[in-house]
C-alpha cells in the first residue's frame, strides 16, 4: 500500500483504532510520486483492539522511534478523553450533553457562573455522589461541569494534547498532577462506572492511569497535527 | 421516632426535628409524604427530570424523587408546608393573585424552584427566572403565568 502524509488521518478515520499500525507506517517519511523520497518504514505492527478495549502502554515498546511512541501512547489515550462519557461534560457550550450521541441533556440544564448549574437547578439538585439505579441518574462526588477552558468536544488527539499539557487549560496541573488526577479523580472513575446501561469509556480506569503514566515519562509527546487522527469514537458508542 | 428499623437519621423538616428509622437510601420524597405525612410534595417522574418533587435542602433546590434521605442528616429540609407559616410567602400571593394553577400538581415544585431563586436573586430578570425554571414541567401549560407570578412575587417582596 502506497502512504502519504494524508492517508493515515483517511485510515484512521475510515477504521479506527484497529488501524494504529498502519497510521504508524503512515506517518513515517514515505515515496510520493516525482517528488523526494525517502525509504518506507516498516510496518509496526500493533495488535487490533476491540472498541471497548485499551492497548497497553508495553504494546508501544514495539515503536522504536521515542516521540513517535510518545505521541501515538497519546493517540490511544485520546481514546477515553473523546468517549462520551467523558465529552458529554467537557463541553465549550454552556450545557452538557447525555447518551451515547451528544443529546441535549435533560432537564435542560445550564453551566452557570461556577459550572455547577444555576439557582434552582443545580447539577446536584440531582446528582448524588454515587449513582442511582432505580432513577437511573448517575452520580460521582463534586458532579460538575469541568470548566469552560477544558472542553474537549470536537477535537483532534494534537489539540488534545497540547490543551491536557497547558496548565491554563488543565487546571493548573502539572505532568505529574495529571497522572495522580486520571488515577485516582472521582468524577474520572466515573467514566468506567457509568451506571444503568450506559457504555463506559474503553479499558478500565487503572489501564487508562497507566497509559496517563506510560505518555507522560516517555516525554508527553503530542501527535502532530496532519498526524491527528480523528479517532473513530463512533465504535465506542454502542 | 417513625418506623422501627436500624440507625436513626436525624434531620430538620420545617423546623422541626426530625428522628428517623428508615433505610438511608429511602428517596427523601418517600420520607417526606410516606413516612411524615407532607403529601404537598409531589411524584412525578421519579428520575429528577420534571421538577414536581423539588424541595430545599439547607436552602438550595434538590429533587426529592432521587435524593437519598442519608444526604440530608444533620441538615434542613423546607417542603411547600413549611415555606411559609401562614401561606403568605410573596410567591404564594402572587400565584393566588394571578390564578397560576391549572391541575396544580407541579406547582408546588415550581414555587420551591421559584423561592429559592428569589432568595439568591430577590430581582431576578425574566432571563434568569427562565433558565432557573427551565427544568420544572408543567404538563397544563401554565408555564406564562409561572413566569408572570415570579415578577410579582419578586414586587411583593420588601427591600
Amino acid at each position: 500500500m502506497r502512504c502519504s502524509s494524508q492517508t493515515g488521518p483517511w485510515l484512521g478515520a475510515l477504521c479506527g483504532p484497529c488501524c494504529l499500525a498502519l497510521w504508524l507506517a503512515c506517518a513515517a517519511p514515505v515515496a510520493t510520486q516525482g517528488t523526494t523520497e525517502s525509504p518506507a518504514a516498516p510496518a509496526i505492527a500493533l495488535p487490533e483492539v476491540a472498541p471497548g478495549a485499551l492497548r497497553a502502554p508495553a504494546v508501544f515498546d514495539a515503536v522504536p522511534d521515542p516521540a513517535q511512541r510518545s505521541s501515538a501512547l497519546f493517540t490511544e489515550l485520546a481514546r477515553v478523553l473523546l468517549h462520551p462519557r467523558c465529552v458529554n461534560c467537557h463541553v465549550e457550550g454552556d450545557s452538557p450533553a447525555q447518551g451515547a450521541h451528544f443529546e441535549q441533556h435533560e432537564p435542560p440544564v445550564l453551566r452557570g457562573p461556577e459550572d455547577r448549574g444555576v439557582v434552582g437547578m443545580e447539577c446536584e439538585s440531582c446528582h448524588q455522589d454515587r449513582n442511582l439505579e432505580l432513577s437511573r441518574v448517575p452520580g460521582a462526588v463534586g458532579w460538575r461541569l469541568p470548566p469552560r477552558a477544558m472542553a474537549w468536544q470536537g477535537k483532534a488527539p494534537s489539540e488534545l494534547c497540547a490543551q491536557l499539557k497547558d496548565p491554563v487549560r488543565n487546571g493548573q496541573r502539572g505532568l505529574a498532577d495529571i497522572v495522580e488526577h486520571s488515577r485516582r479523580d472521582p468524577l474520572v472513575a466515573w467514566g468506567w462506572q457509568p451506571g444503568f446501561e450506559r457504555q463506559p469509556a474503553p479499558g478500565s480506569q487503572a489501564e487508562f492511569a497507566a497509559l496517563v503514566a506510560a505518555w507522560v515519562s516517555s516525554g508527553a509527546q503530542c501527535p502532530e497535527a496532519e498526524d491527528a487522527v480523528p479517532v473513530n469514537i463512533g465504535a465506542n458508542h454502542d | 421516632m417513625t418506623e422501627a428499623t436500624s440507625s436513626p437519621i436525624q434531620l430538620r423538616v420545617n423546623g422541626v426535628e426530625r428522628e428517623l428509622r428508615v433505610d438511608p437510601d429511602m428517596p427523601l420524597l418517600w420520607v417526606l409524604r410516606d413516612v411524615l405525612g407532607l403529601t404537598g410534595t409531589k411524584y412525578g417522574c421519579g428520575q429528577a427530570l420534571c421538577g414536581a418533587c423539588s424541595v430545599h435542602l439547607d436552602g438550595a433546590v434538590v429533587r426529592s424523587c432521587c435524593t437519598p434521605v442519608r444526604r440530608a442528616e444533620g441538615r434542613d429540609v423546607t417542603t411547600i408546608e413549611g415555606l411559609s407559616e401562614d401561606g403568605t410567602h410573596p410567591l404564594q400571593q402572587a400565584w393566588i393573585e394571578l390564578g397560576v394553577p391549572q391541575c396544580g400538581f407541579c406547582q408546588a415544585g415550581q414555587i420551591m424552584t421559584a423561592a429559592a431563586l428569589l432568595r439568591k436573586q430577590p430581582k431576578p430578570s425574566p432571563e434568569q427566572v427562565e433558565q432557573s425554571l427551565a427544568g420544572n414541567l408543567c404538563r397544563c401549560g401554565t408555564y406564562t403565568r409561572i413566569r408572570a407570578a415570579v415578577q410579582r412575587a419578586a414586587e411583593l417582596t420588601k427591600g
